[in-house]
């Protein structure tokens, strides 16, 4: 039986700050519907990571496949559209302060649907994304007008507008409070099982990590350095792997 | 120290980003599909937003000039000359850099501050990954929108400040509208509006153009906000200087003043 090809494969990738080299040879694979969490200290190079996938950072080397497209050799259109079938959360949620709630979900669509579309569809697309974050009375707000674990509830809905094959989350609890931390990871959750999608989610939230990941990859020194389930790594005994599960 | 170690300093690197950044906006322009929605939106905010400070300070302007200039004049029994002078000045000089200098205050720390802060807040970074063109939406509409409504404001401030001038003169006097009006207006030549209408499409582009350039890479977080929004207001205004020292300049080969 041939083996499951992955949807996204990042190989042997560099990238370096100055003297500061963030990633080193780092390779990862990504399959269809599995959620993949990336866990690492703060300044691993985790963001960079998936800035990388999503090229708003250039690789100094190696090899980035989407959907079986190299994303060095694409133009600025293709990876234009690429990027519909890839959604990104911000870790800051990078809603657009100056919009509406409705505003910044219609935003990403204005490249992607015709104006015909938008008229047609929008609407019902904005209110669709809304219900599946359950925050359908906050449309017409403004950014500023809503709660931390709101804004991160806006901006997976933005991100699940174009319906991505695959969501990239860049540490999507951080900074919430346990409780909404926890509604965060459901909610990642029931999108995986509703819509079917992979993801990385960059993290160090020990409970989401738990909750979330169906694999997980240790990035220590910028290498891929432990691979596993959760519960292989919990029982992992190399030092730095079990400095992350100390108190566990 | 060879002259490209001399060359390798801050502030020849900046100005040669400036030049990059600007190269960029003129490739992005000539590219189809612009965002005409977002630039009227500039036009609004720029132009209608602005409109109120120009237009008192542009009042405040000639009214003063002719107050301030009344008492010289009438030493050489020259007061009859008021308008004239007032209105030569306003459209030559004083309208066109005043208004630049508050488009460059208000104009410029505003796109400074607004677009440092989508930079920090991963707004920019959001938009490209949405498959919008950042440069294109943030920069090249407000750049462009910049350029097109500074000299609207100038022209206004024009007309606003004549208008002061009219007061200031009647203020101690007794001169009708039609005859300041008259004076100032027989006064004037294409030769005086020409080179003001041109610089200040100048002086628009260089406020906008700095605005968004220290906006866009606005580093460091809360700080770097601070530090686009004040070092647009003081490279546009000393752009402004320079720009108006050059057309002076040009004006005058060409035979214009």
């Amino acid at each position: 039986m041939e083996a499951e090809k992955p949807i996204i494969e990042v190989k042997v990738l560099n990238k370096s700050f100055g003297e500061n080299h963030v990633l080193r040879d780092f390779s990862l694979s990504l399959f269809q519907g599995e959620n993949l969490v990336i866990l690492g200290k703060s300044g691993s190079g985790k963001s960079v990571l998936i800035k990388c996938i999503i090229r708003l950072i250039e690789p100094d080397s190696g090899e980035i496949i989407i959907f079986d497209q190299d994303i060095s050799e694409l133009d600025q259109d293709e990876m234009d559209m690429l990027r519909a079938d890839v959604g990104f959360l911000f870790q800051s949620n990078a809603l657009y302060d100056s919009m509406t709630v409705r505003q910044n979900l219609e935003f990403p669509l204005r490249r992607h649907w015709t104006k015909e579309e938008r008229e047609e569809k929008a609407e019902a697309a904005v209110l669709e994304a809304l219900e599946d974050v359950g925050l359908s009375h906050t449309i017409d707000m403004m950014p500023a007008e809503l709660s931390g674990g709101m804004r991160k509830r806006i901006a997976l809905a933005r991100t699940l507008i174009l319906k991505p094959k695959v969501i990239l989350y860049d540490e999507p609890t951080t900074g919430l409070d346990p409780i909404t931390g926890r509604e965060i990871n459901e909610l990642m959750l029931s999108i995986q099982k509703k819509y079917k999608t992979a993801a990385i989610i960059i993290s160090h939230d020990m409970n989401c990590i738990r909750m979330t990941g169906n694999r997980v990859i240790m990035l220590i020194d910028g290498k891929n350095y432990a691979e596993g389930s959760f519960d292989e790594l919990l029982k992992n005994t190399d030092p730095k792997v079990r400095d992350f599960f100390e108190g566990l | 120290m060879g002259l490209l170690d001399k060359l390798n300093n801050p502030f020849f690197q900046e100005v040669g980003d400036i030049a990059r950044f600007t190269g960029r906006f003129f490739r992005e322009v000539i590219k189809p599909k612009q965002e005409w929605e977002e630039f009227i939106n500039q036009c609004y905010w720029i132009g209608y937003k602005t409109f109120s400070l120009v237009g008192i300070t542009a009042f405040i302007m000639g009214l003063v000039l002719t107050i301030q200039t009344r008492p010289t004049l009438l030493e050489f029994g020259a007061e009859a000359l008021i308008p004239s002078m007032v209105s030569v000045a306003l459209v030559r000089e004083i309208a066109p850099v005043i208004t630049a200098l508050i488009c460059a205050g208000k104009i410029g720390s505003g796109i400074g501050a607004e677009l440092g802060s989508m930079r920090v807040t991963e707004q920019i970074d959001a938009m490209e990954v949405s498959g919008t063109n950042p440069f294109k939406y943030l920069v090249v509409t407000r750049v462009l929108a910049s350029t097109v409504m500074v000299p609207i404001l100038s022209s206004l401030a024009i007309a606003i400040s004549i208008y002061g001038g009219y007061l200031g003169v009647n203020l101690k006097g007794d001169v009708s509208w039609s005859l300041y009006w008259h004076q100032a207006y027989n006064a004037l030549i294409y030769g005086d509006f020409i080179p003001s209408m041109v610089k200040t499409i100048f002086f628009g582009f260089a406020i906008g153009i700095v605005g968004t350039y220290k906006g866009y890479n606005s580093q460091k977080g809360t700080e770097g906000v601070g530090r686009s929004a004040t070092t647009a207001v003081i490279v546009a205004s000393l752009l402004v200087f320079i720009l108006d020292l050059v057309a002076v300049q040009v004006a005058d080969v060409l035979g214009l003043t």
